[in-house]
Formats: structure tokens, C-alpha cells, sequence
């Protein structure tokens, strides 16, 4: 995996494992990979991998069976998407917020695009 | 694991290496040993396995001195050089040569890791490539078990395939009762596998930090321009400056390891200052 620079490996893991989640390779109450095996496939140390789910028990996206290893929440979905919108709207939409202001780009031309861009990637054909 | 206490150490007594040096190493996590060319790296490393004797201080690895070279320390370390010597036999003939001093060698594993290098199991391995014959030494250093691994510059020759299964590798191979050290200038091949940093520079450890703790009281980022910002150090780049910074927000950035070393080496005291302000941090 190649990480970005600009953010700590372990959330950049974190994001990952969130992702698998949403996407639903990993359902609820699924065994997620252990430490080593994610460790491994990824390609760093395993205390960074540990210190993720660390941080996602904290999030209660995941949790700890002990002995056996760790499993997605019940609601781990609804955590997962409850975070990234905190996430999305502290961090992301205030650069976006200045782009469109600098750029002048009406929001109704975003509206427009915005349904457009659904119907493109997001409709069952 | 590994304790310094107070070391000294030159090739001539009037040129020291090291000067009242203390250094603590424990299980459980991958080091990586940084300094400059000629700082000192590699004999740091043969002080710690007892390959050269401190002029003063001590070296212990599990309470023993390392220079004493007996075979309870011995049988539970692995030094891989930079520079490695086969002898003109099979890997199966090293094994059965060589394994014997390592109680918990694990053939089955050496294999293994063999087959994930690509490396032919029943070459003779003087006539192999040295990127093979390195890989095969890795793959013997990881299987001995040992408590202790130590590590100079492992990376060297491999190409770019053997570098991930090198990762890979050696990130099923750290266990809580393992401690590994690994030298390098490669840091851009480890960055992601090391978890604490080591720097040696000017005759002293100016640096022995988790690299969490680091990204806790460092900001690794890029910025337009320096105006404005508190910046300890910074090197231009074409996507503006590279800089670190305090970390007051609590953000947490990758360690851009390479500026980080940039910015001790060129004599910035504000970084280091900065990184020993907790002293909590310190207690140990």
C-alpha cells in the first residue's frame, strides 16, 4: 500500500479498514484480518497496525473477542459513515467552500453537477 | 533487552567514536538506526553484539555483557552485516553447518522465506548474485529466532520485488519477545516497518524516539510559504516548503523521516529541543 504524506499511517490504515466496511467485504460481526495478517499484507509494523484498531475499538467500528481476534461492531456501517461525516464536513468542505468562493462557481451550476454526477456513477442499471 | 550504559568507544583511543554513550532497546519493536556516513552506525551495531569492545561503559544484552561473548547471549543473536560472506556450499549445507548454533532455528520457516524470496533452494551460494545471497542470509537471520536481530543496511542490493517481500516478511517476523535493529539510509524502503527511530550524531544518541511521539510533538507538512508559521525547519520543494513545525493542534502527520534526520544533522537544536520538552517522555 502506498501511503500519503500528509496524515499519520495508522488513520491512513484506519481509513482503510473503514473502507472494506463500508464496502461491505467485511459485513458486521465479520472476523476482520489479524493484526499480523494485516501487518503483513500491507507492509508495516504490526504495532502501527495494533494502534489502529485500537483506534477503531475507541470508535466502536470494531471490537475485541478475546482470544480470537477482533470483529466489526453491529453497527459498525453506521459508525464508520457517523466519523467520515464529521470528518467530511471539518475538513474537507471548508477547502471546498473556499474553492467555489475563489472560483466563483454559483451553487446552482454545483446542484446541476451534483445530479448529474449521481445519475453517471450511482444509479443500478 | 539491550542496555548502554556510559559507553566509549574509537579505533584510536584519541579519536572517539562514541562518548558516554546510553542507549536502551526493547522487545516488541523494529529500531531504526539513522546517523550520517562514518558517524558510527555499524560499530554501534558490533558494540551491541560484541563484534568490538567499548574502551568504557558497558554493553548488556538481557543482563550479559556482551563482550563476554558467551554462548547463552550469542546463541540468541543474529548480526547480519552489510558485507556478507558465503562459503561455497548449498543452502541446505549452510543449514546443517550452522543451524546447530541456534537452538530455535526453524527450517521450515528458512524455507519459506526462501520460496517468498525467489531464492533457489539448492544453488551454491558463492555463485550466487549478491542481491540472492543477501536475501538468503535474511532468510537464515529470521529463521535462528532470535531475541535479538540485528541488521546493518539489509536492503542494500535487493531489487525492487525483494524490498516489499522484505517488508513483508519481516513484518511477520517482529513478535513482543523480538527486537530488531536495522541500520539504514534507505529510510524511504522501511519507513512504514520502522516504529522507533535511533539517530546517532556527533558522537552521541541525540535521537531515541517512537515515531508516534514524534508525530505527536512534530507537524510534518507542506506550506506555501514560512509566513505565518512557527517553522523549526524547512527545505523547498516544488509543491512549496517542506516544514516542520510544533504540533499544537494535535494532528497527527506521517514523520517525513528524511527531513526529520535533514533537520538534526544540519544542526538544529530547536527539533530536538522540542522532542525532549515532555519529560515524562525522558523517564527512561
Amino acid at each position: 500500500m502506498e501511503f500519503k504524506n500528509n496524515e499519520a499511517i495508522y488513520l491512513q490504515i484506519a481509513a482503510y479498514v473503514s473502507d472494506n466496511i463500508l464496502l461491505g467485504k467485511w459485513p458486521p460481526e465479520d472476523k476482520v484480518p489479524s493484526v499480523r495478517e494485516l501487518a503483513v499484507e500491507l507492509q508495516v509494523n504490526p504495532n502501527t497496525v495494533m494502534r489502529t484498531y485500537e483506534y477503531l475499538q475507541n470508535q466502536e467500528v470494531i471490537y475485541n473477542k478475546r482470544g480470537i481476534g477482533f470483529f466489526v461492531t453491529p453497527d459498525g456501517v453506521g459508525k464508520v459513515k457517523k466519523h467520515r461525516r464529521e470528518r467530511f464536513l471539518q475538513q474537507d468542505l471548508p477547502e471546498f467552500f473556499r474553492n467555489i468562493f475563489l472560483l466563483d462557481i454559483p451553487l446552482e451550476e454545483l446542484q446541476q453537477r451534483y445530479e448529474h454526477f449521481k445519475t453517471e456513477n450511482f444509479t443500478t442499471k | 533487552m539491550i542496555h548502554i550504559n556510559n559507553l566509549s568507544f574509537g579505533y584510536r583511543k584519541k579519536h572517539l567514536l562514541f562518548q558516554n554513550l546510553n542507549l536502551s532497546l526493547f522487545k516488541g519493536h523494529i529500531y531504526g538506526l539513522l546517523g550520517k556516513n562514518g558517524a558510527g552506525k555499524s560499530t554501534l551495531l558490533k558494540n551491541m553484539v560484541g563484534l568490538a569492545y567499548p574502551l568504557e561503559g558497558t554493553c548488556t544484552i538481557n543482563g550479559k555483557n556482551a563482550s563476554k561473548r558467551s554462548p547463552e547471549v550469542l546463541e540468541n543473536l543474529f548480526f547480519l552485516p552489510e558485507e556478507i560472506y558465503v562459503p561455497p556450499l548449498t543452502s541446505a549445507k549452510y543449514v546443517a553447518r550452522t543451524a546447530c548454533f541456534y537452538p530455535n532455528f526453524n527450517e521450515q520457516e528458512f524455507y519459506s522465506y526462501l520460496a517468498e524470496f525467489e531464492v533457489p533452494r539448492d544453488a551454491v551460494l558463492d555463485k550466487m548474485s549478491f542481491g540472492q545471497q543477501k536475501k538468503m542470509m535474511i532468510a537464515f537471520a529470521l529463521a535462528t529466532n532470535t531475541e535479538l536481530l540485528v541488521m546493518d543496511e539489509p536492503t542494500n542490493g535487493l531489487d525492487i520485488p525483494s524490498k516489499v517481500q522484505f517488508r513483508k516478511i519481516i513484518a511477520r517476523a517482529l513478535t513482543e519477545d523480538r527486537c530488531v535493529v536495522i541500520s539504514t539510509h534507505q529510510v524511504r524502503d522501511l519507513e512504514s516497518l520502522i516504529d522507533t527511530l535511533v539517530v546517532v550524531h556527533n558522537r552521541e544518541i541525540v535521537v531515541n524516539e517512537e515515531l508516534d511521539s514524534i508525530a505527536e510533538k512534530l507537524l510534518f507538512t507542506t506550506l506555501p510559504s514560512a509566513e505565518g508559521h512557527d517553522v523549526l525547519y524547512a527545505e523547498e520543494s516544488v509543491r512549496g516548503l517542506n516544514a516542520i513545525l510544533p504540533n499544537t493542534e494535535g494532528v497527527y502527520s506521517k514523520v517525513d523521516m528524511e527531513l526529520f534526520f535533514n533537520a538534526i544533522i544540519n544542526g538544529n537544536p530547536s527539533v530536538v529541543q522540542l522532542l525532549h520538552s515532555n519529560p515524562l517522555q525522558n523517564a527512561f
